[in-house]
């Protein structure tokens, strides 16, 4: 029930579940706050958020006092709350005088310094030069948080936003407050690194200087940096990011404010992958000479493949889109491809049996719809690595709503409950028929929903764990009518995709195409087989890095790319391509949600966009592709696709198509003696980015593999 | 009070013995089923006293015992001064100081614990059977100054009084608990002053 307020005059109507806090922020007031977090449970302990009730004794905490237990005045009228009163800005001056004792004067060499809120809050709520304190200050021991996180405790003012964050958003309850008064210290158990993939957080949570970034530290200054928005591509969620630039090197990632997808969170690879944009990059074209690959220029680049496809069959040659790739290159590879008559193309380097219409590869629950679940099964996938802010998300349903999970697969600790089904593909088939406890469950749950990963979808007889999935999807309920939860409707079928381009490759169908005869194309493991039998002859990978190279044989092999990884070292021509960060680019997210991903920087040396490269390529092969600017492919692409032309927007689940549900994969029977297993092996070394960066590098050593941290100058 | 940190040498293992893990049980069972973790006071309470400290093993087995995180069993052992977190002697000598006790004369309390048991406080006696620490206020002001040892309060000391105390426990006597100086409870000194008669009405 609404409750009326008068707020600095104002007279409001404020809903009862709100905080005054909130409630004053509706009526146009500022609040200067610490603790108070809005994704947070609410702690109360920095008392920066004071506002005074007329009537009532002392000042009061605006985040820890409910609207419904304002009452009104004797006389009927609405309580006055003052938020800009002498006596809150005195209190407010208390409390920051208080905050200031024990806080250093080290704004000058503090990381924080320019984003910081205390440095803000004291300038806007504190006494200017006024200070009546000559004893020392407090100094406190600096724990060692892991790779990731800088501390200088020293500075912390104990709002407990990061306890509060790793316990109840990340589930990792390792950090916590120890001692008491003013001994108190934020602490993990016996200084262990901070294990969790959504630590990163805790340093945009922290208000002050205590915790910074650790690859960060003295590298610059929030004024001398250039923002750009862009889109995390260490996986398929599309997490909301900012790159900050100075000059021409990525100095860090961000992550933006995006309710939908990742709401203000971002996980550990996609924040500090940026020193990996600068190590081991192709900067100029090579070709292999006499065994040895030797830079050259572009035209002799392109020399080299032309020849080369000219006296090759169309039906020997192959090309493979990467992880990384953004949807303009994947089309212009796509129409380049069509029109040499090349049907052996794939993009699905893990070998994920994914086929059928577009519902049948997307997260159609999407990640709002998430929210809603109250049963999910997981079946080969590891969300907590695959797309740590998922997790996040699946943990929130899980703490908000009772959520149920179940995993089929290898057992993980996903941060919430999770009843183990097992790693045997045969559960898949007494799930299917009902027989199966969870089965039940699932039956009884108002929206059942199941996530499929590429642990299952992967393996040789993945295609019939896509038809067993659909069946228990038809037999439990999960696909239910069109429309949003929150309209009545329901669809609780998704694929978790590992990669950022998977979604963008499917929708455009770089797919094993038809042979004239009426036969498929290869898929990857049909290219990679007929390479090594000399069926094929020349390969084209676009930032293709993930596959097993080792035994190709002598195919004639271009790389396009932006790392010297796995694909550039097999490669007869290297093609330098641009990172996500040095293009304009369209990626697609698992949800099926098309966005785009700003330039911040240019392509270093001669790399040059992707698209642009394929373009210049195909005029050389004399197929020239009909687009000369990247306007006009977009315009292309939205040609083929219109709903690429809505950025942004997350697809409706349009209702069932029996036809389509019926048909997905293939029945068969499983190869029992097989283990379901991982997408995933090392979360921080997943792509050729993370691979070149010696921060990820650091964490897989330390908080995966158990080593010790480097002390010391490394 | 100062920074409280787990001590540097600790023990290999901790065990509860049957009957301490039994009472440990029996205060589980006082809270709701999933709210086991409300027993970790106690818990650890019951783990001081059979190991004379809280050592750090005894810490993680509360936290295994408990199913809740390692640091939150933490955060209450250095948050509760009741809680050692370091080896104490058999006898632990808790002196107040607060200003009850402080005015009728703790300082000479202090000054005896230096001279007969250890020069800084939180530190063991060279026999092993004592050590000292000043505490704020044990809720015996009325009978000021006053010295909780073990589960004993000695009240209405004197230096002398105090150092008897100690001597006699070093003997292995048991001195007489409460006050020193003949007074029931807390009553008023030489006797009662009021009330002396029953009044008819």
């Amino acid at each position: 029930m609404p409750r009326k307020l008068i707020i600095d005059g104002k007279e409001i109507e404020a809903e009862d579940n709100l905080t005054l806090l909130q409630a004053c922020e509706q009526a146009g007031a500022e609040i200067p706050r610490f603790c108070y977090h809005e994704r947070l449970s609410v702690a109360g302990n920095c008392r920066m958020c004071l506002v005074e009730w007329v009537g009532a004794p002392k000042l009061q905490a605006s985040c820890s006092l409910q609207v419904k237990d304002i009452f009104p005045n004797k006389d009927g009228t609405p309580a006055k709350i003052n938020t800009n009163s002498p006596a809150v800005k005195k209190g407010r001056e208390g409390v920051m005088e208080f905050l200031l004792i024990n806080h250093p004067l080290d704004c000058p060499i503090c990381d924080q310094g320019g984003e910081c809120d205390l440095q803000d809050q004291a300038m806007g709520y504190g006494r200017a030069a006024f200070h009546r304190f000559a004893e020392n200050k407090r100094a406190v021991a600096d724990v060692d948080m892991g790779p990731l996180i800088k501390t200088v405790m020293t500075r912390c003012i104990k709002c407990t936003r990061c306890v509060r964050f790793a316990t109840e958003v990340a589930g990792v309850p390792e950090l916590g407050a120890t001692g008491r008064g003013e001994d108190v210290e934020i602490t993990t158990y016996l200084e262990q690194a901070f294990g969790s993939e959504l630590s990163g957080n805790i340093v945009d949570l922290c208000p002050v200087g205590a915790l910074t970034s650790k690859p960060y530290a003295f590298h610059g200054r929030p004024w001398e940096l250039k923002h750009t928005e862009s889109i995390d591509i260490c996986d398929a969620q599309g997490c909301n990011t900012r790159i900050d630039t100075r000059g021409r090197s990525v100095m860090r990632i961000l992550p933006r404010l995006n309710e939908g997808i990742n709401e203000e969170w971002l996980h550990d690879k996609g924040r500090h992958i940026g020193d990996g944009l600068g190590r081991q990059r192709l900067d100029k074209p090579y070709v292999r000479k006499n065994g040895k690959l030797v830079p050259s220029s572009w035209a002799d680049a392109f020399a080299a493949i032309a020849a080369r496809v000219k006296a090759t069959e169309p039906d020997r040659m192959a090309a493979i889109v990467g992880d990384l790739a953004a949807a303009e290159e994947i089309k212009a590879l796509k129409d380049l491809m069509i029109r040499l008559g090349v049907v052996h193309l794939d993009c699905r380097q893990d070998g994920a049996k994914i086929s059928g219409p577009r519902p049948a590869y997307l997260f159609n629950t999407t990640i709002t719809g998430v929210d809603a679940a109250d049963a999910l099964l997981l079946i080969g996938c590891n969300p907590r690595w695959e797309a740590p802010v998922l997790n996040a998300r699946l943990r929130k349903a899980w703490l908000n709503g009772g959520l149920k999970v179940a995993n089929l697969g290898v057992p993980v600790d996903l941060t919430y409950p999770v009843e183990q089904l097992g790693t045997s593909v045969e559960v898949l088939n007494a799930l299917a028929d009902g027989s199966h406890p969870f089965a039940e469950v699932l039956r009884n749950a108002k929206r059942p929903m199941l996530i499929l990963g590429n642990g299952a979808l992967a393996r040789r007889d993945g295609a019939v764990v896509l038809e067993r999935a659909a069946r228990i999807a038809r037999e439990t309920g999960m696909i239910g009518p069109a429309g949003t939860p929150a309209d009545g409707g329901w669809i609780g079928f998704n694929i978790l995709h590992t990669a950022a381009s998977r979604v963008a490759a499917l929708d455009l169908g770089f797919v094993p195409g038809q042979n004239p005869d009426g036969t498929g194309g290869r898929d990857v493991a049909g290219i990679i087989d007929g390479a090594q039998k000399g069926e094929i002859d020349f390969i084209y990978l676009l930032g293709a890095d993930e596959l097993p190279l080792e035994n190709i044989g002598r195919p004639f092999m271009v790389y396009q790319g932006s790392h010297g990884d796995v694909g550039a070292n097999y490669a007869d021509v290297i093609l330098p391509g641009a990172a996500f960060t040095e293009k304009d680019g369209l990626f697609v997210n698992f949800e099926g949600r098309v966005q785009e991903a700003e330039r911040a920087v240019f392509p270093p040396g001669e790399a040059k966009e992707d698209w642009a490269i394929l373009r210049a390529l195909s005029d050389v092969l004399g197929e020239a592709l009909p687009y000369d600017t990247l306007a006009d492919l977009r315009a292309a692409l939205v040609a083929e696709l219109p709903h690429y032309g809505r950025i942004g927007e997350v697809p409706l689940w349009q209702g069932a198509d029996p036809a389509v549900w019926n048909s997905l994969g293939a029945d068969g029977v499983f190869e029992t003696d097989v283990p379901i297993g991982q997408a995933i092996s090392d979360y921080y070394l997943t792509n050729p980015i993370a691979r070149a960066s010696r921060v990820m590098a650091e964490c897989s050593r330390v908080l995966l593999c158990g080593g010790d941290q480097k002390v010391a100058a490394e | 009070m100062s920074v409280r940190r787990l001590h540097e040498e600790q023990p290999e293992s901790f065990a509860f013995s049957e009957a301490n893990l039994a009472r440990v049980e029996a205060w589980i069972a006082k809270f709701p089923t999933g709210r086991q973790a409300s027993a970790v006071i106690s818990a650890l309470w019951i783990g001081q006293e059979q190991e004379g400290w809280v050592t750090k093993p005894m810490i993680e087995e509360v936290a295994r015992l408990l199913d809740m995180p390692t640091i939150r069993v933490l955060e209450v052992a250095t948050f509760y001064t009741m809680f050692h977190l370091a080896p104490v002697g058999k006898h632990h000598v808790q002196v107040c100081t607060t200003t009850p006790c402080w005015l009728r004369g703790s300082d000479e309390i202090v000054k005896v614990c230096k001279t007969h048991i250890s020069e800084r406080p939180g530190t063991i006696s060279e026999d092993g059977l004592f050590s000292w620490e000043e505490v704020e206020c044990c809720g015996a002001c009325v009978n000021a100054p006053v010295v909780q040892i073990g589960g004993d309060t000695f009240e209405d000391l004197t230096g002398d009084k105090a150092a008897d105390i100690i001597e006699a426990l070093r003997r292995g006597e048991t001195p007489k608990t409460g006050s020193q100086i003949g007074r029931h409870s807390s009553e008023p000194e030489g006797g009662p002053s009021t009330l002396t008669k029953e009044v008819q009405s």
